[in-house]
């Protein structure tokens, strides 16, 4: 079995929060006026921000501009090359920049956010604490869609 | 990531997850998602290619006129390269000292080259790039014999694997030739090509021969191994 086989199989017999009554919200503007937010759990840093712990339920701000990103996940078991040859494989900003410039998308988010994809398994304080808190951040900054993007 | 999605979404924003495990996006239903099956650590695919990237983003995008929750799936499958990346491995300099700190020490300006492209590094959770010869030294010895209590490392095994790894990975990246890597190329050129990735693992195996708490020894490496 491969790496990528194992961690499928492994990831599938885990059991999951469930989510009773689950939101559904229409996007109020057009994609093409929408502010876009990245949101990873890819465990991303600045170099000057604090790295990740390895039970971190927290986040971290990455400016619009930022590139110089260190992955500090804690597992072993995905690969870090695609992110360490193009951010982009992980945390697609350009993209989004250039999806801006072509009228696509209507703005870029100031700020995008990164937690940490290995969390205990109530996931309570992202469901009562950090969560909230990063989408309170997210909703100061105008964004309007998130697109979520895991390691 | 999911979870993620549920809290966001509560919260008035629309969210669009890529998820990589489609069983799990199945039982944690998020709003809108696109199951990309692709090598984990890939959730864009392919690096250094621009059209694919946002050929997933568009498909991502157009599922918010979706008017209820609705779980795609991108056409392409991709398939981690489990063959290792091809790269040069620096010539043994010094043999008074242990082949894989001889070799760590050869491989430095590969590292500080990416370092200076990247502006960032993955190394760092236990020892900065300096000590990695060190904590190369301190893994021969566990599997040579010496005890992982009175010859510790600090922080934790794990810690120190990871910075050992992501500093090979990193330089490493910066010697290979051709297109870029597939996923896991790099991981299966540490582990079969290179002595710190044959240090890693023979003190790996120590530890759990020294009867050392399982979760400080197998997370040192990937599960597979």
């Amino acid at each position: 079995m491969t790496g990528d086989e194992l961690m499928r199989a492994e990831a599938a017999k885990m059991p999951v929060p469930e989510f009773e009554d689950p939101a559904f919200t229409r996007p109020s503007t057009p994609l093409s006026a929408a502010r876009v937010a990245i949101v990873t759990t890819a465990a991303l840093h600045r170099p000057d921000d604090d790295p990740f712990a390895t039970a971190d339920t927290g986040f971290r701000a990455l400016d619009r501009a930022d590139r110089a990103l260190a992955m500090g996940h804690w597992s072993p078991n995905f690969d870090r090359s695609g992110f360490e040859l193009d951010i982009n494989t992980v945390y697609p900003i350009d993209r989004l920049e250039e999806l801006a410039a072509a009228g696509t998308i209507g703005d870029v988010a100031p700020r995008h956010f990164a937690f940490a994809g290995n969390q205990p398994d109530t996931v309570a304080e992202i469901r009562l604490d950090t969560g909230p808190r990063c989408a309170e951040a997210l909703r100061h900054d105008g964004v309007d869609v998130v697109v979520l993007t895991p390691v | 990531m999911c979870t993620l999605a549920h809290v966001l979404e509560a919260a008035g924003l629309a969210t669009i997850a890529l998820p990589s495990v489609l069983p799990v996006a199945e039982r944690m239903r998020p709003p809108r998602a696109l199951y990309c099956e692709f090598p984990l650590g890939r959730p864009l695919g392919k690096p250094d290619d621009p059209a694919f990237q946002t050929d997933v983003l568009l498909r991502a995008f157009s599922l918010l006129d979706a008017t209820e929750p609705v779980l795609a799936t991108h056409p392409e499958v991709i398939i981690a390269d489990d063959q290792p990346m091809a790269c040069a491995i620096p010539p043994r300099y010094d043999p008074e000292l242990p082949a894989a700190v001889d070799e760590a020490l050869g491989l430095r300006a590969a590292y500080d080259r990416a370092l200076a492209r990247r502006g960032a590094t993955a190394v760092g959770k236990a020892v900065p790039a300096d000590r990695v010869p060190d904590m190369l030294a301190i893994l021969d010895r566990w599997a040579k014999g010496a005890s992982w209590k009175d010859d510790p490392v600090p922080v934790t095994p794990i810690a120190v694997a990871h910075d050992i790894r992501n500093y090979y990975v990193e330089a490493g990246l910066e010697l290979a030739e051709g297109p870029p890597p597939g996923a896991r190329a790099a991981e299966e050129w540490f582990h079969s090509r290179t002595e710190a990735g044959k240090t890693l693992m023979a003190a790996r195996a120590a530890l759990r021969e020294q009867g050392a708490p399982t979760p400080l020894w197998f997370y040192m490496a990937a599960g597979q191994r």
